[in-house]
This record gives structure tokens, C-alpha cells and sequence, in this order.
């Protein structure tokens, strides 16, 4: 232990100080008096709390120029799904129109829950892989496929087996933690400011990859409804109004174009499935640059109608696309 | 052979580096992305202390915890070398230990001698080692590696995280974990007035391998006649076991820093020579041993009066997917968190005094906070003891052979708070995320008349306790956020044959 020296203090004297140390010393504490004194009077306010709060600007739109010579909605039926999606990229007029060289990609598919691809709780993942082929062989610099699970996001994309094929097919996957969301304007009916995956503010084009699925509450969850996808924050409120929140998604992200898978699609028990006996295998692909016709045709494999899923009428209402998807060029096609 | 380590000092700081760094690694590893096989629970299997206890209370050495059998066969013949070469408490004691008083080399010669103090390890142990002998696991309270596991997980590594290192996605909290980083930071505080006072005072571990190494052969050994009894020794000793007199065998830690100190070469680890010193044997006061004895045998029966969740089951005592029964669950956890360093949600969290003072740190689930991943069995993977049963995912949710899923607890709706019933709002988030197919929650279409006299039809929903299975997803997800209109509680539970509701079922 430390030892205490002899105790001398009573003999320490001051040592007699020059005027112009004392004036020195004197001037140093005025100096800090006058600190402490600038400090109260810059940091006054009346509120309590000093905030800077950040919102960033709407999503940009991503959709590109569309000319009328092209189909809208592409419908191929087949096996390879490889082929499906070139296919049907070709009915859109190919990919070129959508994907410039050099672009940043963003592709959403749904990755929501801890499941495998066989439970269609997913997108399937050889969809995304080859859209990822195609983002790439058309230029894309850079092709990102993220998602904002509901379950531990690095079950659900190991799991699902998207992650795998989405790396293998030259993606990048991002897994959004806790800070990577920004507040941002949403300018919705419902939704004003909203945390969003920050990749969003980050790319060039977005694809929407849903997958056709039977929801409890809004009977359906197809390629509006998997907008949810791109937000954080306390989501789960949105159930309270599901089809102005889904509306105001929509409105939202405008994606380059939508490949809605329904290779295998989940009847019943969604969104989060888990049986076999729940799914069904429909082998089709509906691509397309119009959500809510997207939307309203994938409703067969459901047995909805379309006037019992109120937020395919409010995205008319407000000009994102029309539910008579007949009146739209429609191309059908079978591959293999 | 220039570049190779001259001394053993230099061997066992090589060694230290080494093991501390596998300790962090494999604590990195415990998670799902990186795991790929690993033995991630090795060093908690190398102690025999647990290992010990937990054979006393439950009568088996669960599969790697047999490891430790190898250290004692070691410690018999080496003495206490774990202490300062393996025991990554140990390493980062001795490490303050150097920082706080390496430039004060004249403080250290009495800092390093010898105290009674030091023989209270001993007592620490003689009462865990009662305790379990009458059936109580309290040893991971003061083991060194079950404390350090825990305070790694819910303190150290969550506070890296928020400091920038990339360990998690999310960064995680812990239920009480600044307690944890408190006593922590105390034990090694403790080093900046006697250097490894938790090692040469307190550690029951270091305690036993003392005792294991009174018969040691190989050890520190003194030639009376070159020793010049210039006390040198004394200035780099971690055990405080006097190598410049008789050496206190017990108390050595095999470290090898009195070796490189010594100008005349009159010390040398191993077989004793011609002329080498005696040895002091354990030093323990006899009496004293026999009272901390009988006091830890009186405190048995009054622990074992006092409510816990093995007398009254308690709704908050959600156990991880596969434990034990609550009585072999606390005969087996050792408190280590591994369990918790693994969880993917968050949700397995250090208990307070949920389950009654002897489930102390003990996992449960904390459903505001996590969920049990469906499918995931990380927590039975990664747990030492076995308190957690390494069960399959087949098994957890009852696919073929198996014909039910584990139930960790039930839920329940708070008809109060849940938003279509109190509120007429519409919602279900809860049968949105219910993972069983067919799906525990299901609803009602009610038809409502409004304060304003309109009409409302709205969906409002019900568990079906046969289905559920406790995994307290619908808990997390509530949209009520405080106290949600959904909590699942322990009743119904797979592992118990008592706390149940539904006769049939």
C-alpha cells in the first residue's frame, strides 16, 4: 500500500506573486467565468429537450417510361422457372427497357418468415435468382435483394433458401439491422413518417418479387401488400386500417416493374403457412408494370374476389393501376 | 532457434493469448450465421467444477462435460496451471493485476505475499459443494467460466456492439444485465489493490484444482542452497504462494514469472533435486471448514422452504424449448447465458427472482422482449449441461415420429386491452404471426354495435390451447406495446406434470 508522506503543511508559505502573473491568473478566470456565462446564454431555449429531428425525402419513382406498343401483363405457365421469367420479361418488352447499365438494383421479394421454399411461406428462390441473372446481364452495377422479416431475419433468408441462391446469382443480400432504417416521408393517408430500410433511398430501380398468399385479415397478400417489407418501426399497427396502410404503401414504392410469383401458392393458414397441405402448385409467373391488375388477376388462385379486398379499390381511387386487368394488352404464354 | 520462446513465462503468456482469444472466438461463434459445428461450449465443458456439482446434484456428467475429467487428470500431476494458462478470467485478472501495478515494482513484493484471506476460497467451495450434495446447483453463481460466459453475453458483448463492433444485427438487452457488468467490473476492479484477489481469494474453481494439486509432482521447485533469499520471486507471483520460503502448492498457479525472476537459478519447475525446499501443505483452518459446512447444510432446507418455481409454479418461468423439468432443470443449469448468447430473438433473458433466489440467472423468456424462433434449437445445441436437452426441430415441433410439440406455456387474450375487443378495432396481428399450422389463433367474426349506434363487424380473436404452443410470438408482435393484450404464461407447459389447466389435453 501506498505510503502517506510526513504531514509539512504548516509550513508552506504563499510565494509573494508579481502584478503580472496576478493579472494573468486574474484573466484566465475571467475567461472561464465568461465561458460558463456564453454557455447559459447559447445553450437557453424554452424546450427541454434539444432535438434535430431528420426526415428524408419521399422515394424517388422508379418506374420507367412506358410506351404502348409493349404488353402489360405477361402470364407464363411452365416449370423452369429460369426460362418463365426471361419469358415473360420478353412479353414486357425485355429487360433492357427497364434495367440500364450501370444501374443500382434493389430486389424485394417476400422473405418474411423462418420457412422453406416448399411451404410457400416465401418467394420462391429461383425466382429471384433469375431475375438477379437478368438485372445482371442487362448491366446492373450493383444488385441488392433485401427484406424486413417478421421472424430473425437470418433464418428466414438462410431458410427460405434465398439468400443462397441470391448470392450465387451475383446479389448482394442486406439484411437490415436496427440502424438501418431511415425516417422518411411517406405522404400517405395513414402513413406520414416512417421508418424505411435505408437501400431504398439508395438505388436506382426496385423490383417487387411478392408471392401469391391467403392473409386472415385482408384475405390475400400479393404484390401491394408486400410493401410492408420495406418499413420498420411499429408495423404491426398498420393492421388496424390494412387497406388504406396497404394503399398508402403502394403509393409509396412505385417498383420498376413486379414479377408475382405463384409457382406455388399458399391457400390457406398464410401468411405463414407451414404445412404442405396449405400450399398449392401452380407453376405461373404474372409480370407486369400495373400492381393492382397484378394484384386482381393473382386473386383466382385465392378464391377472392376482388370486391371483397377493399385496398385493390382505393389503389385505383388514387391511379396506381386499374383491377380490370382484361382492358390491359395481356399476354399469355407457356414455356417448356 | 533464435525466434523461439526462451522460458516458460514466455510459453505460458503465449498460451493465455491463445486461450483467451479462443474463449472470445467461440463466444463470436455462438450464433446461428456462424456456428458450423463448432464446440462452442468447450471451455465450459473443461471445468471440472461444474462438472463436478453437476454430478453431485444430477449424477451424470452430460456428454462433453466428461472433458473435464482430462483437466483433473492434469491438475493431479501439474498442479493449478489452468488458473494462468487456460481460465480466461484468470488471463485477464493477471492482466489488470500487470497494468495496475507493473510501475510500482516495490509495492509488489508485499502485494504478492501470502495472506489468510486467501483460504476463503476454500469455504466458498466447501459450501457449493454442500449445497449440491443436498441437491442445489449454486456453483455458477462464483464459477469463473459461468461467469464469465454470462458477463461476456450480456454485458461485454452487447456494450462492443454499441461501441461499433459488428456482433450482432440487433443489438440485444438483457433483464439486469448491468447487475452482471457491475459484479464484474468489481472483480476485476479488485486488482488495483490485490492482484488477482477474485483467483487467490474468492474462485471456488481455483479452490478445487488446489486441492486436486497438493500431490503434484511436477511443481515450482527451490534449491536451498543457491537462493540467497532476495525475495525477487516475490515480485511477478500471481498465486501468492510464497516460492521464496515453502512453497504453498495450493496456492500456485503454475505461472512461471518466479523462474524468469530468480538471478541465481535456484528455481526450476519439476521433479524436486538434491537440495530442494520443503513444501507448506493446504492451509486451511479445519474448524472453520467444518462450519461453513453445516451452515450450507442448515441453509438447504431453508432455501428449499421459501417460494420458487419448482414448490408454485410461476406464469413468468417460460423455459427455453426443452428443459428440463424444473426441479432437474435447476439441478443441471449452471447459469452460464450460452443459451441466451445464442437465442436469435432476444427473448431467453437472466432471471431476477422469477423462479425463487436459487434460479438466479437462470434463462427464461421474456416474450415483450423475443419470441422462440419456430424451428430454431440453438439454446439445447450450445448448453453445457444438458439443462436444456439438445432436442431436434422434429421433436420441438412435433413433426413425425414425434406426435406433439413442445409447449413452453399458453396464451392468453386480455379482453381489457385486445383492440377488437375493447376497442371494436379491427387487428389480429396475433393469428398473422401464430407459426402452428393449423394456426393456435383463430377468430370470430362479432357483429357490434357502436357507441354511435352503427353497425360493426370485425374479426376477434381466440387461442385454441390444444394448438398453442407457447412460443409467445403474438406477445411480441402485439401492437399493444407496454402490456400487451397477449401474454403467454407458463401453464400448460410440456415438461411439467402439474402446472396444467385442460384435463384433456
Amino acid at each position: 500500500m501506498a505510503r502517506r508522506k510526513p504531514n509539512n503543511r504548516h509550513k508552506t508559505v504563499l510565494k509573494p506573486r508579481t502584478r503580472r502573473e496576478f493579472l494573468a491568473d486574474l484573466g484566465r478566470t475571467a475567461g472561464v467565468a465568461a465561458g460558463f456565462g456564453a454557455l447559459g446564454w447559447l445553450g437557453y431555449s424554452e424546450e427541454p429537450v434539444r432535438r434535430i429531428e431528420r426526415v428524408a425525402e419521399k422515394l424517388k419513382d422508379f418506374r420507367v417510361p412506358f410506351t404502348e406498343m409493349m404488353s402489360h401483363l405477361a402470364v407464363v405457365h411452365g416449370e423452369d422457372v429460369d426460362a418463365m421469367v426471361r419469358e415473360a420479361m420478353t412479353m414486357l418488352g425485355g429487360i433492357e427497357r427497364f434495367i440500364a447499365k450501370g444501374d443500382r438494383v434493389l430486389i424485394k421479394p417476400n422473405v418474411g418468415w423462418d420457412r422453406q421454399p416448399e411451404q410457400a411461406a416465401n418467394t420462391n428462390p429461383e425466382v429471384v435468382a433469375a431475375v438477379v441473372r437478368l438485372c445482371r446481364e442487362a448491366g446492373a452495377d450493383e444488385v441488392l435483394v433485401t427484406d424486413v422479416s417478421l421472424n430473425d431475419p437470418q433464418r428466414c433468408f438462410f431458410r427460405s433458401g434465398i439468400q443462397d441462391a441470391a448470392q450465387q446469382a451475383g446479389a448482394e443480400v442486406e439484411l437490415p439491422g436496427s440502424n438501418d432504417f431511415i425516417d422518411t416521408d411517406m405522404g400517405g393517408e395513414l402513413l406520414k413518417v416512417w421508418p424505411v430500410a435505408r437501400y431504398y433511398h439508395q438505388v436506382d430501380k426496385v423490383i417487387n418479387i411478392p408471392i401469391v398468399k391467403h392473409h386472415s385479415l385482408c384475405g390475400c397478400t400479393l404484390a401491394m401488400k408486400n410493401w410492408y417489407g420495406v418499413i420498420g418501426g411499429r408495423r404491426n399497427q398498420l393492421h388496424q386500417d390494412i387497406h388504406t396502410s396497404i394503399a398508402d404503401l403502394a403509393q409509396a414504392v412505385r417498383p420498376t416493374f413486379t414479377v408475382m410469383d405463384a409457382t406455388r401458392v399458399l391457400k390457406s393458414n398464410g401468411p405463414t403457412g407451414g404445412s404442405l397441405a396449405d400450399v398449392a402448385i401452380e407453376n405461373t409467373l404474372i409480370a407486369g408494370v400495373d400492381e393492382v391488375a397484378i394484384d386482381t388477376y393473382s386473386l383466382r388462385y385465392l378464391d377472392v374476389k376482388p370486391e371483397q379486398v377493399p385496398f385493390l379499390a382505393l389503389g385505383e381511387q388514387r391511379g396506381l393501376g386499374v383491377m380490370d386487368w382484361k382492358s390491359l394488352r395481356v399476354k399469355e404464354g407457356q414455356v417448356g | 532457434m533464435k525466434w523461439l520462446p526462451h522460458s516458460l513465462r514466455s510459453y505460458r503468456r503465449i498460451y493465455a493469448i491463445f486461450f483467451f482469444g479462443l474463449f472470445l472466438w467461440l463466444l463470436y461463434v455462438t450464433d446461428f450465421g456462424r456456428m458450423k459445428g463448432y464446440q462452442t461450449s468447450l471451455l465450459l465443458e473443461l471445468d471440472p467444477l461444474t462438472a463436478i456439482a453437476a454430478f453431485l446434484t444430477s449424477g451424470t456428467f452430460y456428454k462433453g462435460m466428461a472433458i473435464a475429467m482430462a483437466l483433473i487428470v492434469a491438475t493431479l500431476f501439474l498442479g493449478r496451471f489452468f488458473c494462468s494458462w487456460i481460465c480466461p478470467l484468470g488471463i485477464l485478472n493477471q492482466f489488470l493485476g500487470w497494468l495496475f501495478h507493473g510501475r510500482r515494482p516495490s509495492e509488489r513484493y508485499e502485494l504478492n505475499r501470502y495472506k489468510p484471506i486467501y483460504r476463503l476460497k476454500y469455504y466458498i467451495l466447501a459450501a457449493m459443494i454442500v449445497l449440491a450434495l443436498f441437491g442445489s446447483l449454486q456453483i455458477g453463481l462464483l464459477d469463473p467460466i459461468a461467469l464469465m460466459v454470462r458477463s461476456f453475453t450480456t454485458a461485454v458483448l452487447p456494450a462492443a456492439n454499441q461501441a461499433g463492433a459488428p456482433v450482432y444485427l440487433n443489438q440485444p438487452v438483457f433483464y439486469g444485465g448491468a447487475a452482471i457488468a457491475l459484479i464484474l467490473i468489481a472483480i476485476l476492479l479488485a486488482n488495483r489493490f490485490l492482484p488477482r484477489f477474485w483467483c487467490r481469494a474468492l474462485c471456488p474453481l481455483g479452490a478445487l484444482l488446489g486441492v486436486l494439486s497438493r500431490k503434484a509432482p511436477l511443481r515450482i521447485q527451490r534449491d536451498v542452497d543457491l537462493c540467497i533469499d532476495c525475495d525477487k520471486c516475490l515480485k511477478a507471483c500471481q498465486g501468492a504462494c510464497d516460492p521464496h520460503q515453502e512453497l504453498r502448492i495450493s496456492e500456485c498457479h503454475v505461472c512461471m514469472n518466479c523462474i524468469d525472476e530468480c538471478p541465481t537459478q535456484a528455481l526450476h519447475f519439476g521433479l524436486p533435486r538434491e537440495r530442494s525446499s520443503v513444501h507448506q501443505p493446504l492451509d486451511i483452518n479445519r474448524r472453520r471448514l467444518v462450519e461453513t459446512g453445516i451452515a450450507a447444510a442448515v441453509l438447504f432446507p431453508m432455501l428449499r422452504s421459501s417460494v420458487a418455481s419448482h414448490t408454485t409454479p410461476d406464469h413468468r418461468v417460460i423455459r427455453p424449448p426443452g428443459s428440463l423439468a424444473e426441479e432437474d432443470f435447476l439441478a443441471r443449469c449452471i447459469k452460464c447465458a450460452a443459451c441466451m448468447r445464442v437465442c436469435p430473438t432476444n427473448v431467453l433473458q437472466p432471471a431476477m427472482l422469477e423462479s425463487g433466489l436459487e434460479g438466479l440467472w437462470t434463462p427464461i423468456l421474456i416474450s415483450r422482449i423475443g419470441y422462440c424462433e419456430h424451428h430454431c434449437t440453438l439454446c439445447g445445441e450450445v448448453c453445457p449441461t444438458g439443462a436444456i436437452r439438445n432436442i431436434s426441430v422434429q421433436e420441438k415441433v412435433g413433426e413425425e415420429p414425434f406426435e406433439k410439440p413442445i409447449k413452453l406455456g399458453t396464451a392468453f387474450y386480455d379482453h381489457g386491452r385486445c383492440l377488437p375487443y375493447a376497442m371494436h378495432t379491427e387487428c389480429i396481428v396475433c393469428e398473422e404471426v401464430c407459426p402452428t399450422s393449423p394456426k393456435a389463433i383463430w377468430y370470430k367474426k362479432a357483429h357490434i354495435k357502436r357507441r354511435d349506434g352503427g353497425d360493426l363487424t370485425l374479426k376477434q380473436p381466440y387461442v385454441d390451447p390444444q394448438l398453442c404452443i407457447g412460443c409467445g410470438i403474438c406477445e411480441n408482435k402485439c401492437p399493444v406495446e407496454d402490456l400487451p393484450a397477449i401474454r403467454v404464461s407458463s401453464v400448460g407447459e410440456s415438461r411439467s406434470n402439474f402446472n396444467k389447466m385442460i384435463l384433456k389435453g
